[in-house]
């Protein structure tokens, strides 16, 4: 019965997206209903040829980790198509040349720069938070994903959404939010999936088996409930057509700029800090093999982190139209901020103590190590950078990128190839990566390619700030922007090196995965036990 | 999985077991937590000094009366009040005459540089060269298509070039000559200008090109082809072009004409971010001393 309602559900989703490509109003929009139309035609086919098939019966003792197959697949993938793109961009910006002639309105440094920044933090990022919290929160719940197939729902349904998002930037459907450039209806979607996914999560975490529920779940939990907080509110906004990709935003001027940071910065803040502090909580104990330093600290640093964060947008926008009181209060959260920030590094690095000998053996540790310190070097730059003083010299420079990327490339990037090293192998029942010599390889790729861009960013933000503010003795400017741009030329081309350098690590990591599924020993068969660990 | 508790400190767990992993019952490092505590007590002083809580009609104030926009206020009035009486003999200074008082010709082209690289370079470029693909002018070379006096030079800046805003802009444009000659006499007339420019040529097209010169292009561009800054017909008879001056080049700006435009710069004409006499005097100035300035 339920399997004919799902074909009626999928041929009326056919007809209209059918119908919405016939009346499209601009290509982005007709190419997405075209894309939703043949999704749900493939889903339709596929459930009409299944449909009087045996279902194989699940073994609801098991955990579910098909999808979080998917997702460490997906995860390396986005990865690789993001980085990819970012060392394209940031070629164009050193050779301009780069923007092809034949390839504008695609793929000039417009259109590319959000696929870069959605596809890092989105598609990778998110990737990486939606089977690392499927896996971790098994593990720590002693209990299967709740929802049956409600979990592939949401792998899908996320995964549909970065298509979606991917298209729309290069046909140029945007609403020019940076990190919210998704129009209307990409960002209904991404609003179901979400509600889907916190459903998932929840749910398991009712059902576990544990009398507490594990630090690691907490930084989830935060992330999911927040980022749909902030991703309602910064997207309301009323289509022009319901036909057409155009949408009209609900607020504006100044409220809408801070509506916008106040996303903006708890997309940094819950997004690729809450979330990543989960993976972070589970697998560094895991691969160290140490209980966690401090189970204090984790409550407060956790609190304080969860409360401070919210209030720090207002430091995107010192010296705009933002009225004083907001900014001062928006740095001094910030500040305020630095040593709950902290309370994770602390935590992840003196898990360590007692087994500091493994950073010379362990090349996943390393790279957890790794990322701890440019997570906590990040989040001391941040706050600094939010001091008004400072800011007047570092806002719309450079330096803004670098300190973007030690946080992406480093935090976010290591621990998540960290956590990838860490699941493939249990994932796939295997005995052991097929290579640690890769790892090592790939380790060392991606930190020099890190201090690569951070450097060269900060001598041309810093340098470029100075020049921009430099004054003669009668006070007249001193530069163009243009000179500013010419003098940034050689860090440019430094910056994309080090791009190079992470792609090429990054490649490594996919080879070294995929041989590992392919060729490692398989792992003698153990049942994983969904019993409390006591 | 270990059990036991931290070697050095002797502290136990929390006896929460997840998956294995365990739980230390540490304390919050003394470090952390004070300076914790100093950043917050540092954040409520300094809402406490500047403009920060807000309340029902508008926010706390601050007890330091801080307030950017009235420090940007302050400084341009600062800069203005200091800058006011060189700036009243700039806007008054008859210019021709600027080079007797040094003092305000090296200030006025102080001045005029700055202005020229946030207002003019992004089309003149910041080395003044100009962009012959694009049709801006280089301004580095002695030649003027509007004049190169620094009168001439002021009120082009002031007016600006084929534009609606100021009525008395530079105005001048020449005909699409595809829609009035043959292909081939638009190719004599190509090889009769790369003639008078020294250029190579084709003789026997040159020939032609001679008598149509005479008839469709002297009464502008002048018999010998010399121009007429009055007008703003270019000189077509140096080594300098605005578009350029190969056979290709030659043939589109004949075939298609020209119309490059300017501003108009004069707050007159500008609300917004336009210039003040003084300001477009020492513009002027900077620009005449660039080199070419007659």
């Amino acid at each position: 019965m339920w399997e004919y309602v799902k074909l009626v559900a999928l041929g009326l989703v056919v007809l209209c997206a059918a119908i919405a490509a016939n009346y499209a109003r601009d290509l982005a929009y007709m190419v997405h209903a075209v894309i939703i139309m043949l999704v749900a035609g493939g889903m339709f086919l596929y459930t009409l040829r299944t449909i009087d098939e045996e279902r194989v019966p699940i073994d609801h003792t098991q955990y579910m980790d098909g999808v979080i197959r998917y997702g460490v697949i997906a995860t390396s993938f986005w990865g690789v198509v993001g980085f990819l793109v970012g060392v394209f961009i940031a070629f164009q910006l050193a050779f301009p040349v780069l923007n092809f002639e034949w390839a504008q309105g695609y793929m000039n440094f417009g259109r590319l720069r959000p696929l870069h920044t959605s596809a890092v933090i989105f598609a990778f990022g998110g990737n990486a938070l939606l089977c690392t919290s499927f896996y971790v929160v098994q593990r720590t719940s002693a209990a299967r994903l709740w929802g049956g197939n409600l979990a592939w729902f949401v792998f899908w349904g996320y995964n549909l959404f970065i298509v979606l998002a991917a298209t729309g930037y290069l046909l140029g459907a945007t609403q020019s939010k940076e990190y919210a450039e998704p129009e209307w209806y990409v960002d209904l979607w991404l609003t179901i999936v979400w509600v889907a996914y916190l459903l998932v999560f929840l749910g398991t975490l009712i059902n576990r088996k544990e009398k507490h529920i594990y630090v690691a779940n907490w930084f989830f939990l935060a992330f999911i409930v927040t980022v749909a907080m902030l991703h309602i509110v910064n997207n309301l906004s009323v289509p022009v057509s319901i036909f057409g990709s155009r949408s009209v935003q609900l607020f504006s001027g100044v409220q809408d700029a801070m509506t916008q940071w106040w996303y903006g910065h708890n997309a940094v803040g819950f997004f690729l800090t809450a979330g990543f502090l989960g993976m972070m909580y589970y697998f560094v104990p895991k691969q160290a093999e140490r209980p966690v330093f401090s189970y204090k600290l984790s409550i407060i640093h956790f609190w304080a982190l969860i409360f401070l964060y919210i209030w720090a947008g207002p430091h995107h926008l010192h010296y705009t139209a933002l009225p004083d009181w907001a900014s001062t209060l928006g740095m001094v959260f910030s500040v305020v901020l630095w040593m709950p920030s902290w309370g994770g590094m602390i935590n992840g690095l003196m898990t360590l103590s007692g087994a500091w000998d493994k950073l010379r053996t362990d090349p996943i540790i390393r790279m957890m190590v790794v990322s701890l310190g440019f997570y906590g070097m990040s989040t001391f730059e941040g706050p600094m950078m939010s001091i008004r003083a400072v800011n007047s010299l570092s806002h719309y420079t450079d330096w803004t990128i670098g300190h973007v990327h030690s946080g992406a490339l480093g935090w976010n990037g290591m621990i998540t190839f960290g956590c990838l090293y860490f699941l493939v192998p249990r994932l796939w029942n295997k005995e052991r990566l097929y290579s640690l010599s890769l790892v090592n390889w790939h380790f060392w790729l991606a930190t020099i390619g890190i201090v690569l861009y951070a450097a060269s960013m900060w001598v041309t933000g810093i340098m470029e700030g100075l020049m921009w503010r430099e004054v003669d003795a009668q006070g007249f400017l001193v530069n163009s922007f243009a000179d500013t741009v010419a003098a940034k030329f050689p860090m440019y081309v430094v910056r994309g090196l080090g791009g190079v350098l992470f792609l090429a690590g990054a490649v490594i990591m996919c080879y070294n995965l995929w041989m590992t599924v392919r060729r490692s020993p398989a792992k003698e068969a153990e049942t994983p036990a969904m019993a409390p660990a006591e | 999985m270990s059990k036991t508790p931290d070697d050095k400190h002797e502290v136990e767990t929390t006896g929460h077991v997840w998956d294995g992993i365990e739980e230390y019952n540490n304390p919050l490092p003394r470090w952390w937590l004070w300076t914790f505590y100093g950043t917050i007590a540092w954040g409520l002083l300094y809402t406490i000094a500047y403009p920060a809580w807000p309340l029902i009609r508008e926010a706390t104030p601050g007890l330091l009366g801080y307030s950017t926009r009235a420090i940007v206020a302050e400084d341009i009035a600062e800069v203005s009040a200091r800058n006011a009486g060189i700036n009243e003999r700039l806007a008054n200074v008859e210019l021709a005459a600027i080079g007797d008082d040094t003092e305000l010709l090296t200030y006025a082209r102080n001045a005029g540089a700055a202005i020229f690289r946030a207002n003019c370079s992004q089309c003149h470029g910041s080395g003044a060269a100009g962009v012959q693909a694009s049709g801006y002018p280089n301004l580095l070379d002695d030649d003027w298509l509007w004049g190169g006096t620094i009168d001439d030079i002021a009120w082009t800046i002031a007016h600006g070039i084929r534009n609606e805003q100021s009525p008395d802009s530079h105005w001048s444009q020449m005909p699409a000559f595809g829609e009035l000659l043959e292909t081939e006499e638009i190719g004599q007339l190509v090889a009769y200008v790369q003639q008078i420019s020294g250029q190579e040529h084709d003789a026997a097209m040159a020939t032609p090109g001679a008598v149509l010169f005479d008839e469709q292009c002297s009464s502008c561009h002048g018999i010998e082809g010399m121009g007429d800054p009055v007008i703003g017909a270019p000189n077509l008879t140096d080594a300098i072009w605005l578009y350029g001056g190969s056979e290709e080049r030659l043939t589109e700006s004949i075939t298609y004409s020209r119309f490059g435009v300017m501003p108009a710069w004069s707050e007159e004409f500008r609300p917004a971010g336009g210039l003040s006499p003084y300001e477009i005097n020492a513009l002027a100035a900077y620009v005449h001393g660039l080199g070419g300035g007659e």
